[in-house]
């Protein structure tokens, strides 16, 4: 989509005034637009749980979920819809919001559509973590999740130390990410070939990416985190405009620009790193939503808020589809989103080489 | 508008090296103040990076650059970036950006921690579309403009800082002849009327001659020749520094040296 004009071109010698008001009218159209597509991408997000809420087996009524959720439930509608359901669809939108933002962050910053967290290896370590600490140490549970996290972390400070080199390009932090994220999927097979089938298939979840039988404390911990995270998002995000211009550009206008890439960084690894943890990696969540509310925002900006909700609304219907299109048993969520976001990288990668640039 | 505070911007026994090559060694300049500077220079003769190294956009292997008698380095990068606006060779703005938008960007070392904006960056910005020509495009993408066009917007990005020093590296680049002219009259008309000093690397040397008050040539990472560009535009240093026969006549228009090169078919 290219970005329509919004200011009619002026006359010359058009009075200063009267163009600084176009100029703050072009200005507001954008804000407005992307208030409009994070407004009906919450609304989307919104339907996609509640039907979510209302669909499955059970056989519940609107009246029976919303019931429960003034605590006036049975015991059965509460059990399906406080230890199953909505669980589920909270667990959805936590790790979509942490990967959608994640994969915003790291695209623009790096200044690169390819490079988010999930080809870059930061999801592939927190699964080679996580499957890894099942397998080889026999932890479960909350430690599973931990040591999710600390994948990420540590994939991401690889990264980090073999692209660094009087500072940080974008294409050197990629190819690096792009050969890290080679190395974790081969150790992840060599450790699933090693393992027993029924050890296999429950690390299958944090292979792919799922959001079946997540606790409230685990919610609970993911929420908190992510409260924080989005916290300083918000509070950096005012230097997102100019990251994305050139280290050049960036410093000339009073950027520290290494600082401010290594903020962003750290602060997308922190986010993809809580939506891993909690639901392992949903495949390419991180490298779609981002480009997704871009294009609905209007290119040439960050999209930051846009992108969160962009991606727990991914995540939602992509859960729905798991649950409930193929019949007679339900596949875990981050499947679905492999299908969806696979096409759209073999695109992005064509289309590149077709214009000959990276991007 | 408010004239420009007088600035001392200057480099002391300036080495700037990538990977440990030396590109500068030991260079000392003064940039004259409230003027138009031009550096010009073979290629590789280090001309860009010194423009770098004045710009802050290079960390100095040994010696300094001074602003007003203080260390670059020692400036928080808002607050230089406030004193100095640079224009990086080829700069590249994201797919799409709006011309208005990335015009406001020239306002970020203006605003606070949390990016709020003042009342006055929407005049600000509008002021400098208006000075050059750009005010038509602000809602075009910076993308769909030719050359010209958006290499105008870039200046007016760098005029937004309203800073008193305004430096670019090689502008008029990749323009055709008529553009060149008309972006170094837009860059003349700023130093005329709010006292800029602009410091440019340029490569038509006759132009350089021509627009500048003061002509600093670089040869081999030093300056061979500074001073006005009639004392410092002959056919000796022209022929040391670029390896070029020319001859050096006055130029009908302006009266400013204008070199003719002569070439290996055209000897007397």
């Amino acid at each position: 989509m290219s970005a329509a004009p919004v200011v009619v071109p002026a006359g010359p010698g058009e009075p200063v005034h009267v163009l600084s008001v176009r100029v703050a009218a072009a200005r507001s159209r954008r804000h407005r637009r992307a208030a409009t597509v994070v407004a009906v991408a919450s609304l989307f997000a919104l339907a996609a749980a509640t039907a979510s809420l209302l669909l499955g087996a059970a056989g519940l009524g609107v009246g029976d979920v919303l019931g429960v959720l003034v605590g006036q439930g049975s015991p059965k509608a509460e059990f399906v819809i406080m230890r199953l359901r909505l669980p589920r669809v909270l667990a959805a939108i936590l790790a979509g919001t942490g990967l959608g933002l994640g994969g915003a962050l790291f695209q623009t910053t790096l200044r690169n559509p390819l490079a988010s967290p999930d080809i870059l290896g930061v999801t592939g370590g927190a699964s080679l973590a996580a499957v890894g600490s099942m397998l080889l140490l026999g932890l479960e549970g909350p430690a599973v999740s931990l040591a999710a996290f600390a994948g990420a972390l540590v994939v991401a400070a690889l990264m980090w130390g073999l692209a660094w080199r009087d500072g940080l390009t974008g294409i050197r932090f990629v190819l690096v990410g792009i050969g890290l994220a080679s190395i974790v999927a081969g150790l992840l097979g060599w450790l699933i070939t090693r393992a027993e089938v029924r050890e296999a298939s429950e690390a299958l979840v944090w292979m792919v990416g799922g959001i079946a039988g997540i606790g409230w404390p685990e919610l609970a911990t993911a929420g908190v985190a992510l409260v924080v995270l989005l916290g300083l998002t918000v509070a950096f995000s005012p230097r997102m405009p100019l990251l994305a211009l050139s280290d050049d550009s960036a410093r000339s206008l009073g950027l520290d620009s290494t600082r401010a890439r290594a903020t962003a960084i750290v602060l997308g690894v922190g986010l993809v790193a809580v939506a891993t943890a909690l639901a392992g990696p949903i495949a390419f969540v991180a490298l779609v939503a981002a480009p997704i509310a871009r294009a609905l925002v209007g290119h040439g900006q960050a999209a930051l808020a846009a992108s969160a909700v962009v991606g727990a609304a991914i995540v939602l219907v992509a859960d729905l589809v798991a649950q409930h299109a193929f019949t007679g048993f339900a596949v875990p969520v981050g499947i679905v989103t492999g299908l969806i976001g696979a096409p759209y990288l073999l695109w992005l990668i064509a289309r590149g080489n077709r214009r000959g640039s990276d991007g | 508008m408010t004239p420009s505070a007088p600035h001392a911007l200057r480099a002391d026994a300036l080495t700037l090296a990538y990977d440990g090559r030396r590109v500068i060694e030991g260079l000392d300049l003064e940039i004259p103040d409230g003027r138009i500077t031009a550096v010009v220079g073979p290629n590789a003769s280090g001309k860009s990076t010194l423009l770098r190294g004045l710009a802050r956009l290079m960390r100095p292997e040994s010696g300094r650059v001074t602003l007003d008698d203080r260390d670059i380095r020692s400036f928080a990068p808002k607050e230089f970036a406030r004193r100095v606006a640079v224009l990086p060779q080829q700069p590249v703005a994201p797919d799409g950006v709006l011309v208005a938008e990335l015009v406001s960007r020239g306002r970020h070392p203006h605003r606070g921690w949390f990016g709020g904006r003042s009342s006055d960056d929407d005049r600000i910005v509008a002021e400098v579309l208006e000075a050059t020509g750009t005010a038509g495009l602000a809602g075009r993408a910076v993308s769909e403009l030719s050359g010209g066009q958006r290499q105008r917007v870039w200046i007016a990005m760098a005029l937004a800082q309203r800073a008193d020093i305004v430096l670019l590296d090689e502008p008029t680049s990749f323009l055709d002849v008529s553009h060149q002219l008309e972006l170094l009259d837009l860059l003349t008309e700023s130093n005329r009327e709010h006292g800029t000093t602009v410091v440019m690397v340029l490569h038509e040397l006759n132009l350089a001659a021509r627009y500048a008050d003061h002509l600093v040539v670089v040869d081999g990472g030093r300056i061979v020749a500074a001073g006005e560009p009639a004392a410092v535009m002959t056919a000796e240093t022209v022929g040391a520094a670029f390896g070029l026969d020319c001859v050096v006549t006055p130029d009908p228009v302006a009266g400013s040296p204008m070199i003719v090169p002569i070439g290996r078919f055209h000897r007397g």
